[in-house]
C-alpha cells in the first residue's frame, strides 16, 4: 500500500472527485461484500489521506484539524466504513505521535503516514460495555523480558486488515497502552460478519493469548496519566465521527434531491410536496449546524485550546443525532425504494446509527454535556 | 513565574468549578471533581498557557495533585526549555 510520490495530500476538490467517482458509486457493493478492496485503500494512500496531520518529518503534511475534518466529511459522504478506517488509523497515528518515544515514532509513523501499515484501536471488550473503558479484562503482566498480554477485544474497526493494534490493558499500576503488531505470535483475528452498520469496516474480534511484548511496546505514561492517552485518542475519533456524520447528512440530501426530482406522486413531483420540503430543509439546516460545530471543534484543537474537548462532544452529539434523523427521513422519502440496495439511503441509515454508538454514545454524551451546562449556570 | 502560574492554573480550575474551594497545596483529586475529561483539559491548558509540551515522564498524578505542584511542573518545563 505504498503511496506514490506526491507533493502533499489531495486537496478537498480532489478528495471530492475521488469520493464521487471511486467511493460513493461502490459503497453499497462494499457493504454487501462486507469488505473494502485493497485497491481502494491503496488509493487513499496515493492521495496521502491516511494521516496527513502528521508533521512532514514523519511523512505527513501537518494538515490542520479543520481541513482534516473536511476530508473525513467528504469520505463519510461516500462511505462510512472507509471513514471508520480513517478514524481509527488517525487515532493510532496521532497517539504514536503524541505519546511515542523517539524509537516508537521512527519505527511506526512514516509507515502509518503513507498507509503502508494500518492501525486499529483496541479498547472495547466482549463482556464489558464500550462506555466502561476500564479494559479490565485484558491484562499485561511485566516480567524480566517485557510484557505478557492476555485478553480479548471486540468490535475492532479495521481489525481484519490492521498491521498495528493499539491495545489498552490493565497492569499493576492501572491501565496502560501497548503497540502490538498483528502478526505477533498469540494474536488471533476473527472477522465479525453481518454487522448492521459500517458493515464494510472489516470489524474483528482480536484475541491476545500469552503475547510476548518487548518493554518498548508500552506507549505513553503509565498509571493515572494513561487515561489521558485514551481520552486524547477518543477525542480525535469523536471529531472524525462527527465530521463523517455531516458527510452522511450531505449524502442523504444529495440522494433525496435526485430522487424527488424524478419521482412523482399523483402527478406531482415529490420535490414539490410540502412535507418533502420540510424534511429537506431540516437536513440542510442540520448539515450546516453540524459543519459549523465541527469547524469550531477543529479550530479549537488547532489552537491547542482545552475547550476543544467539550466542543467536540457537542459537535458529535449534534451531528450523529442529526445524521440518524436525516438518513431516516431520506428512507421515508424514498418509500419502499429506501430499503433497496439500488439506493444509498438504507445504508446511510444503518451507518448513521453507528455514529450514535461509537466514541461516546449519545447517552454518555448527554451526561457529559449536561454536566457542563450545570457548571456554566453555576458560574 | 511560579505565582503567576499558580494564579493562571487556579483561575482555570475555578472557572470550571466555581463551587469548589481549595488551597494551592490541597489535593484536588481528593475533592472528587476531577474526572478523566478534566484531567485532559488540565494537561492541554498547561501546555497551551505556558507554551510547553509535558513529557511522558512528568505525566503522573503526583505532578497534578495540587495547584502548587502543577506550578512547580510548569517552572521545571519552562526552565528546561530555556536552559
Amino acid at each position: 500500500m505504498k503511496a506514490e510520490t506526491r507533493s502533499g495530500p489531495a486537496g478537498l476538490a480532489e478528495v471530492r472527485r475521488f469520493v464521487d467517482l471511486e467511493i460513493a458509486p461502490h459503497a453499497n457493493a462494499f457493504e454487501r461484500a462486507e469488505w473494502i478492496p485493497r485497491e481502494v485503500l491503496s488509493r487513499v494512500a496515493e492521495l496521502d489521506l491516511w494521516a496527513p496531520f502528521l508533521p512532514s518529518e514523519f511523512g505527513g503534511a501537518g494538515m490542520d484539524m479543520v481541513t482534516l475534518g473536511r476530508v473525513h466529511e467528504e469520505i463519510g459522504r461516500g462511505c462510512s466504513s472507509l471513514r471508520s478506517l480513517l478514524t481509527v488509523h488517525s487515532m493510532v497515528s496521532a497517539s504514536v505521535h503524541r505519546w511515542g518515544d523517539q524509537a516508537q515514532q521512527e519505527k511506526w509513523l512514516r509507515a502509518l503516514a503513507c498507509g503502508e501499515k494500518l492501525g486499529a484501536f483496541c479498547l472495547t471488550e466482549p463482556d464489558r460495555s464500550g462506555s466502561d473503558a476500564t479494559a479490565e479484562g485484558t491484562t499485561a503482566v511485566r516480567d524480566q523480558d517485557g510484557w505478557v498480554l492476555n485478553g480479548t477485544k471486540k468490535w475492532i474497526t479495521g481489525g481484519q486488515v490492521a498491521d498495528l493494534f493499539m491495545v489498552f490493558a490493565t497492569t499493576g499500576s492501572g491501565m496502560c497502552t501497548f503497540l502490538v503488531e498483528a502478526d505477533r505470535p498469540g494474536v488471533r483475528v476473527t472477522a465479525l460478519p453481518h454487522v448492521a452498520g459500517t458493515t464494510a469496516s472489516m470489524l474483528a474480534l482480536v484475541e491476545f493469548t500469552d503475547v510476548r511484548l518487548e518493554p518498548s511496546a508500552l506507549l505513553g505514561p503509565q498509571g493515572w496519566a494513561a487515561g489521558t492517552v485514551m481520552t486524547n485518542a477518543l477525542g480525535l475519533g469523536r471529531y472524525s465521527v462527527a465530521c463523517g456524520a455531516v458527510g452522511i447528512i450531505r449524502a442523504a440530501i444529495d440522494a433525496c434531491a435526485e430522487y424527488t426530482s424524478v419521482r412523482s406522486a399523483g402527478g406531482v413531483p415529490l420535490r414539490d410536496l410540502p412535507h418533502v420540503r420540510q424534511m429537506m430543509s431540516g437536513m440542510v439546516t442540520a448539515r450546516d449546524a453540524g459543519r459549523l460545530l465541527c469547524e469550531r471543534a477543529g479550530a479549537l484543537s488547532d489552537a491547542g485550546d482545552p475547550a476543544t474537548i467539550m466542543a467536540t462532544w457537542v459537535a458529535k452529539y449534534h451531528a450523529s443525532k442529526a445524521a440518524v434523523q436525516a438518513a431516516g427521513d431520506a428512507v421515508q422519502i424514498h418509500g419502499a425504494n429506501g430499503f433497496s440496495p439500488e439506493h444509498p439511503v438504507g445504508r446511510l441509515y444503518r451507518d448513521s446509527k453507528v455514529t450514535e454508538v461509537i466514541e461516546g454514545s449519545t447517552q454518555v454524551q448527554e451526561l457529559t454535556i449536561a454536566a457542563e451546562a450545570y457548571r456554566e449556570v453555576a458560574q | 513565574m511560579s505565582n503567576d502560574a499558580r494564579t493562571q492554573i487556579r483561575t482555570f480550575i475555578t472557572t470550571k468549578f466555581p463551587d469548589v474551594t481549595f488551597s494551592d497545596e490541597e489535593d484536588i483529586f481528593a475533592l472528587g471533581f476531577v474526572n478523566s475529561l478534566f484531567a485532559m483539559e488540565l494537561v492541554m491548558f498547561i501546555e497551551k498557557a505556558f507554551g510547553t509540551r509535558i513529557p511522558n515522564e512528568e505525566l503522573h498524578l503526583g505532578n497534578f495533585r495540587s495547584v502548587a505542584l502543577m506550578a512547580d511542573l510548569v517552572a521545571r518545563q519552562t526552565s528546561a526549555a530555556v536552559g
